[in-house]
């Protein structure tokens, strides 16, 4: 799988990308990968609060439920409306456009302590 | 437990080259999917699938005696059973709690073939030995077998391109000895999806070789392998028990509504007294089906709620593929263990509402 370059990770396989001060958070392939097909995914309101590493929602497959952690502190602007109606789009499309949230970021330095996508590839690989 | 510890299949080879993905099931090292727990799912309803189910455990009773442990170890009447026949039937302790939940096959008033739980064989095989007060021979013989299920509506025609052994002429619940994809097996008219289908147990050496032949054989039927998930989503719509969810040590078979393989004209067995007296006193709980109202599902161990307080958990619960519905197995006062009562399940601290309904989900068109 193509981890994109631009992005950074967490070992509990959330990606990040960063705009600005806006930081777009989604679940890795590797993610939607291991829970199989997902059934349901719970999202926090706009105007909610991440803490990093604190669980902000969880995604549902056939067989698991698994919590989403925060990977970056901020305050959500927007959540991916079509993933409550097409929950399925996390299987086909995890790094594109069935992204989760938006948030805006308290410290976007926050970003550069997150994995590299030679270090999430190199990590999802020893733990497979 | 260590991936070093687990245990394997002959096919387990098989299953790491093509893909699938592997999980410690009961310390095996099992496929839970390969092209997807759905698209499995689906494909045994409408096609064909196979799964490699050689973890399963066998045990194996012989001797002039054989017919009088079997019948006093379990629950159903063996006597009933025929040269050839199988049926499904509770290994009890004298409490009345199960030790297992397995098939009997009766391959002759000498000989019975039982088909166990994979992580209950040893705790299954102790048990037994220590009822054979009948000097029977009680075999161990799970490392003497693989099997291999084909289930599903094509699941016949697949079968019958590797076998002489006329499969039709094999009733639902019989099984017959024979030569399959060219080697010796127990061919069997069971499963565990609620479809129609066989599982065909055979020397572990042959298992690759039987896999193989089955997969070329149900090209054109479209056939694809499937994984535990897909075992446990089509299981569970056809109600049949998981041992460790629907029933266990502390859960009897009149409570799992199991009764009908609880025959006590039959005479005595392991369990008898106690399930007597739960039966005079009536039983304060039993497993009853819901599907979901709200948004979520119920899964196992999720608290159930009668009316704001706390009144069972659930057993098992799942989205259910062929019905489109969230659908699951829960314990409940035996007053509300029927149809059509209103309920919820507490989902991450959220009560949400489920309606108790009639059980099986499914049940496959005649």
């Amino acid at each position: 799988m193509n981890y994109p370059e631009n992005f950074r990770y967490t070992k509990e396989h959330e990606w990040v990308s960063l705009e600005g001060g806006t930081a777009t958070i989604g679940i890795t392939f590797h993610a939607q990968s291991e829970l199989g097909d997902i059934v349901y995914v719970d999202l926090p309101k706009v105007g909610a609060t991440l803490e990093t590493g604190k669980s902000f929602g969880s995604v549902e497959s056939v067989k698991a439920v698994s919590d989403i952690y925060a990977p970056i502190a901020g305050e959500v602007t927007e959540i991916n409306e079509t993933l409550a109606t097409a929950p399925e789009k996390l299987n086909e499309d995890p790094h594109g456009a069935a992204w989760l949230i938006k948030v805006k970021v308290e410290s976007p330095a926050d970003f550069n302590n997150l994995l590299s996508a030679a270090d999430y590839q190199t990590y999802v690989g020893a733990e497979s | 437990m260590t991936a070093a510890a687990l245990q394997r299949t002959p096919l387990n080879g098989v299953h790491r080259a093509s893909g699938a993905k592997m999980v410690d099931f009961g310390g095996w090292d099992m496929p839970v999917q390969y092209s997807g727990l759905i698209d499995e799912h689906n494909t045994v309803r409408n096609a064909v699938g196979v799964f490699d189910v050689s973890h399963m455990g066998e045990i194996e009773i012989r001797g002039p005696e054989a017919f009088r442990l079997v019948d006093y170890a379990t629950t159903n009447a063996v006597s009933k059973l025929k040269d050839g026949q199988a049926h499904y039937s509770g290994l009890l302790y004298e409490h009345g709690g199960f030790v297992d939940d397995i098939l009997v096959h009766k391959v002759s008033d000498r000989s019975y073939f039982l088909c166990v739980n994979a992580s209950n064989q040893e705790k299954d095989f102790e048990h037994i030995r220590s009822l054979n007060t009948f000097d029977c021979e009680v075999e161990f013989a799970g490392p003497k077998y693989a099997q291999i299920a084909i289930q599903g509506p094509k699941a016949l025609g697949v079968a019958q391109k590797l076998t002489d052994t006329e499969l039709s002429g094999i009733k639902y619940y019989w099984f017959r000895d024979g030569v399959f994809a060219g080697v010796p097996a127990r061919i069997a008219r069971t499963g565990y999806t609620g479809e129609d289908g066989f599982e065909i147990y055979t020397a572990p050496e042959h298992a690759v070789g039987v896999w193989n032949a089955i997969m070329d054989a149900g090209k054109e039927a479209g056939i694809k392998p499937c994984g535990l998930g897909a075992r446990n989503t089509l299981r569970l719509e056809s109600k049949m028990a998981l041992y460790g969810h629907e029933i266990g040590a502390s859960i009897s078979p009149l409570e799992a509504d199991l009764a009908w393989i609880v025959k006590f004209d039959k005479g005595d067995f392991v369990g008898r007294e106690a399930l007597l007296k739960q039966r005079e006193k009536g039983i304060s709980r039993k497993l009853v089906g819901f599907e979901m109202r709200g948004r979520g599902i119920g899964r196992d161990s999720y608290e159930v709620l009668l009316g704001g307080n706390a009144a069972g958990w659930v057993t098992s619960g799942s989205p259910a593929p062929t019905l489109g519905k969230n659908i699951g197995l829960c314990y409940l006062p035996i007053g509300n263990a029927k149809p059509g009562e209103r309920i919820e399940i507490v989902i991450r601290n959220q009560a949400v509402e489920a309606e108790t309904v009639p059980t099986p989900f499914y049940k496959r068109p005649q």
